[in-house]
């Protein structure tokens, strides 16, 4: 496993590394795409039948279609003109600022608010595909009672019993769950329910929490407070297990703070030791794949090597405290513009030490603001355990699905039914609606009035786009209720709420809140905080011995929130690329020593449960662990999301939410196929991506080009690029670049463009043929071992070929070219002949096999973007450069007798990115910010050596490893020397 | 004659209108465009002033669309009274003007397939 391929210096699955399995890989890519053979007499006779079919079809008349006008217009609403509202969501702790945007009243698309200091106008997956929530078949449309269908009314009447029977006891039997809560509103309303019913309780509960990171602060500091980090002033970061760049607290507004780092002129260099891969760690220029308490150790013994007082240091090997104090000097020469992180699986004094660390550095680039979220310190254990001993008479859920994300040894969801009145607030009628005496639809936020806090306090007015499409209420009403107050709206709690917090003009002050989509002068005031007590706790010593089990929630269906999404069901995961379920993950050393091949079914212990699950091999991955995701397994959920994968519920504890250790592992023999979309795009043994170091790119700008095949003699018949004739006699010739230094693979762009694009998701079994329908998707590449790779990043939507070879060889001209330089394709003339895709050498053409669109459910219909054609059957579609957007804006620029503006079109994929690795625009325009990306020395052409002058370049990749780490120990970057064997 | 309308306004119930001019649903047309650059409401809309009962005045065929995107200039109207004016003929000179009109405007022709189909 050693040596790569002769030919390629990056790699990209597995098999690509082994001789015998590339040759099966071929073959089984091969079977694939097996070509149509027909002898030209079936092909004649089958033709017959079909000018048959299409000669009797021919010349129908449209149906006649209705139009009907509003009668009393509203305001600004002009048929064919989006408009776009702020509004703001808020997952997974992380809240971003939004602009919806929204055609006759119907929210379509996603966008990011610019002024938000959550998004700066980008976005997360999990915000993109939130908007196909909203539409989702499967919500809960009415309340039930006992299953059976009821009415607000009829809850009311019980809620007020409940009520009544709670006011004269105090509320002692009264019991509120919710996640954390970010909503300023939301937690003066749980105050006033607290006051009003003194004895009842509050519990809090998060699937995913960032208690560790809180209570750490506490134990070092003596307050609780959260983190804010900014990566733009950091030199050196060093992460332990610390997936800043994923989902999260702040992420998107941390990639793009990491992303204005990532230029040659001011690189910053990350250090990632990690127990499981994550996007940090593949942007990482050292990372070290360890078990968790190999991950303990290293953070300790940074620890003591930068100077932390009365830390414990490990014991052990050279090699640790010799790699701990490369890293130390480095932190050092970094100084105030160093940093260290911990992940919220690592335990709450590992938070300690890597804060403790900071201070000594004098760190600017974390300061804290107060708790950015609400939370209670009653538990759901406490809880469950209430339950069980019938102390409770009423219980309500409001949001969250405990009864399926609580672990194993709190018995919440077996306890329900021991309280007489149980109500859980949800979109979906999942578990623990489906436990509940009465399952309540809840709205979507682009249905309500809401406020969230994001990541550094600052507080967004969260808008409706849309009046709730079915009888349901928010939080902030149910909170209501329980106040006694039925008919208050969200929007009377939002504003009134709001009236005590302001003094002065409280409308002007609301219509600029909700205008801006953030509440000016809200953010949290920063603190910087004394260190007030010595760091505790102490690193393991040694590994642990048997299998160590890793969970993290799932990275685009996160905790089963986002089960029955099929977009992020469909997402390749950014690692692993598989979709649609969860695997057993682990390394291939392993693997090789259960004897188990991709899809095996293995079984995990821990303790005496068990849970089933097929092998994915991961590199990079620790050896003798595995990781597990959360969010499959479900036994409620929608149409989307039943029947895949495996829930961990058995396996987890609440005291160790994220690690079982000692751990078994066997092979089942039996096999469960994988839908894994990371070898349809194969590029052997080509230059695809290309990387150099910082300092070779220094000394020789063109260090980064690498040694890709010569160029094929160009004919002189051939135009130079951008030449005749395409674009002399047009002022705009459409191109773009993506910097592959800055992308982190975060899928983004693909959920974005999937939603701009009306594009379909095609399920698990037609996954598994290799008929995802994405236009743009992120390759994955490897390079160096498969123990400790490295990994780079490629989105790939179609690259605009100034000599297309898909045009060439239709044969109705359905795709052919623009004079601006766009590779067009008209669904309307592709009779489905697949050839353009055969002779695309970037493979960026989907056919549509089936009639994937859901063009039936009504509901559905409501979220495409009308300026985009629903494709059907028989068709080939791509990436179209976001004509639509080209359109609307040359249609305006037209209109004022002006030129486009540079950065005036953004493409779908360009909005949503964090990183801004996406620039489109007039590669005619010098000065336009494509040209100058263009421009520079790292910019290339996906195989262009075979002359297809794409209009989509890359910029090379450029990573800042450390001299010290290269030279002195070259096994370092490679191996685990702790905690791993 | 006007009764359906002023029903309209009294019970709120919009008024259900059978769409005449009906493109096929992955054809895109911007009617803001067209009268910025002087295409008349009646170039496409046939006489619409005449129309007792409203018909479909042109074909709307792709070749149809197309011979006005290859040559506009004896569509292209003086001012926008002139593009609502539902009376309007061409100009004794109206391929001289409308030339004029069309490098006064800066009117490219744009017969790419994305112009219409995306």
């Amino acid at each position: 496993m050693e040596t790569q391929n002769q030919d390629a210096k990056h790699w990209q699955s597995l098999e690509e590394l082994d001789p015998e399995a590339r040759e099966t890989l071929k073959k089984v890519i091969s079977d694939k795409i097996s070509p149509f053979f027909v002898s030209r007499r079936e092909f004649m006779e089958w033709m017959g039948g079909v000018a048959a079919v299409l000669g009797s079809s021919a010349c129908t008349r449209q149906p006649t279609e209705k139009i009907v006008p509003y009668v009393n217009a509203p305001e600004y609403v002009v048929p064919g003109q989006a408009l776009f509202f702020a509004t703001a969501s808020q997952f997974a702790g992380q809240t971003q600022g939004l602009l919806v945007e929204s055609h006759m009243g119907r929210p379509t698309k996603i966008e990011g608010n610019p002024g938000h200091p959550g998004s700066l106008g980008a976005t997360d997956i999990f915000a993109q595909a939130s908007v196909i929530e909203l539409y989702d078949p499967d919500r809960l449309q009415s309340p039930t009672f006992k299953g059976v269908i009821s009415s607000w009314g009829a809850f009311q009447k019980n809620m007020a019993e409940v009520r009544a029977e709670q006011a004269t006891k105090g509320g002692a039997g009264l019991r509120i769950v919710s996640e954390s809560v970010s909503s300023p509103t939301l937690a003066a309303q749980m105050k006033a329910v607290l006051e009003r019913y003194p004895k009842a309780q509050w519990i809090t509960y998060d699937s995913v929490s960032n208690s560790n990171s809180r209570n750490g602060a506490e134990a070092l500091f003596g307050e609780v407070l959260d983190p804010v980090y900014a990566f733009d002033k950091a030199d050196v970061i060093v992460s332990f297990d610390n997936d800043f760049l994923s989902p999260g607290f702040g992420g998107v507004r941390y990639t793009k703070d990491f992303s204005k780092r990532r230029k040659a002129d001011n690189r910053n260099r990350l250090y990632v030791i990690e127990s499981s891969p994550t996007l940090a760690g593949a942007s990482a220029d050292h990372r070290w794949g360890l078990k968790t308490a190999g991950v303990l150790r290293r953070l300790y013994a940074l620890a003591s090597a930068v100077g932390v007082s009365g830390v414990s240091v490990p014991s052990g090997e050279a090699d640790l405290h010799k790699w701990a104090d490369i890293v130390a000097r480095d932190l050092k020469r970094a100084g105030r513009r160093g940093l260290v992180l911990a992940g919220q699986n690592l335990p709450a004094n590992a938070h300690s030490v890597a804060y403790a660390i900071n201070s000594v550095l004098g760190s600017e680039a974390v300061s804290f603001v107060n708790p950015t979220t609400e939370s209670t310190k009653n538990t759901l254990a406490g809880l469950a355990k209430e339950m069980a001993a019938g102390a409770v008479d009423a219980l309500i859920i409001l949001g969250g699905n405990p009864a399926y994300s609580a672990p194993a040894d709190v018995p919440f969801a077996e306890n329900l039914s021991k309280v007489k009145f149980t109500a859980s607030l949800s979109m979906i009628n999942d578990e623990s609606a489906k436990g509940c005496v009465w399952a309540l639809p809840a709205t979507h936020y682009l249905e309500q009035w809401s406020d969230v806090r994001a990541y550094d306090g600052s507080v967004a007015i969260v808008q409706p786009l849309i009046a709730p499409l079915y009888a349901s209420k928010s939080k902030h009403e149910m909170a209501s209720m329980l106040l006694g107050r039925d008919a208050e709206s969200s929007y009377d709690s939002v504003r009134n709420f709001w009236k005590t917090q302001k003094s002065g003009d409280f409308e002007t002050f609301w219509k600029k809140s909700v205008h801006d989509g953030v509440v000016s002068g809200t953010s949290g005031a920063v603190k910087r905080p004394a260190v007030k007590r010595a760091v505790t706790g102490t690193p393991p010593e040694g590994a642990s011995s048997g299998w160590d089990v890793v969970f993290r929630p799932d990275p685009t269906i996160w905790d089963g929130s986002y089960n029955n999404n099929p977009w992020l069901q469909e997402l390749p995961k950014p690692l692993t690329k598989t979709t649609w379920e969860n695997a057993v993950f682990l390394s291939k050393a392993s693997a090789d020593k259960l004897g188990a091949k991709d899809g095996d079914v293995l079984e995990v212990t821990v303790g005496e449960a068990k849970v089933k699950g097929p092998t994915w091999i991961w590199a990079g991955h620790p050896d003798d662990s595995v990781t597990l995701h959360l969010g499959y397994g479900r036994t409620a959920t929608g149409r989307v999301g039943t029947g895949y994968g495996f829930d961990l519920r058995p396996i987890r504890n609440s005291k160790e939410p994220w690690l079982a250790t000692g751990a078994s592992v066997r092979k089942t023999g039996k096999r469960q196929e994988v839908a894994c979309t990371q070898n349809h795009g194969l590029m052997e043994g080509r230059d695809i991506v290309r990387s150099a170091t910082v300092d070779a790119y220094k000394k020789d700008p063109k260090a980064a080009k690498g040694h890709h095949p010569p160029k094929r003699e160009v004919p002189s018949s051939i135009p130079a690029q951008g030449g005749r004739p395409f674009g002399d006699q047009e002022e705009y010739a459409w191109g773009m670049a993506i910097n592959l230094s800055s992308c982190t693979g975060c899928n983004a762009c693909v959920v974005s463009c999937q939603s701009e694009n009306n594009i379909s998701t095609v399920g698990k079994g037609e996954v598994l043929k290799g008929r995802e329908l994405h236009w743009l998707r992120v390759d994955r590449y490897y390079e160096g071992s498969a123990e400790s790779p490295e990994s780079h990043f490629q989105p790939v939507p179609c690259m605009h070929c100034e000599t297309a070879p898909c045009e060439v060889v239709c044969p109705v001209g359905a795709t052919t070219h623009s004079p601006e330089g766009l590779n067009e394709m008209t669904y309307n003339r592709c009779v489905g002949t697949k050839y353009c895709s055969n002779n695309c050498p970037y493979k960026v053409r989907r056919f549509n096999f089936y009639h994937y669109a859901d063009v039936d459910t009504p509901v559905l219909k409501l979220q495409r973007n009308p300026d985009v054609t629903i494709r059907s059957r028989g068709v080939m579609e791509k990436c179209t450069y976001c004509v639509q957007r080209i359109s609307a804006v040359r249609i305006d620029a037209k209109k004022d007798n002006r030129k486009i503006k540079d950065g005036e079109i953004k493409t779908a994929c360009q909005t949503a990115c964090p990183a801004d690795a996406i620039v489109f625009g007039n590669i005619k325009d010098v000065n336009s910010e494509v040209s100058k990306w263009k421009a520079t020395p790292l910019n290339y052409g996906l195989l262009e050596e075979i002359n297809t002058r794409p209009r989509t370049t890359y910029l090379a990749k450029l990573t800042n490893p450390n001299p010290e780490l290269v030279t002195a120990t070259p096994a370092a970057s490679g191996h685990h020397h702790d905690g791993g064997h | 004659m006007l009764e359906p309308v002023r029903e309209s306004a009294r019970t709120g119930k919009p008024i259900e209108w059978v769409r005449v001019n009906d493109l096929p649903d992955f054809v895109y047309f911007n009617h803001s465009i067209h009268v910025a650059k002087g295409v008349g409401c009646t170039t496409c809309h046939g006489p619409v002033a005449e129309m007792p009962l409203t018909w479909k005045g042109q074909s709307l065929y792709m070749g149809w669309c197309l011979d006005c995107h290859r040559h506009p200039e004896p569509f292209l109207r003086k001012d926008k009274s002139e593009v609502f004016n539902p009376f309007w003929h061409p100009a004794s000179d109206q391929s001289g003007v409308g030339a004029s009109y069309k490098s006064e405007r800066n009117i490219q022709v744009n017969v790419n397939c994305s112009a219409c189909h995306r």
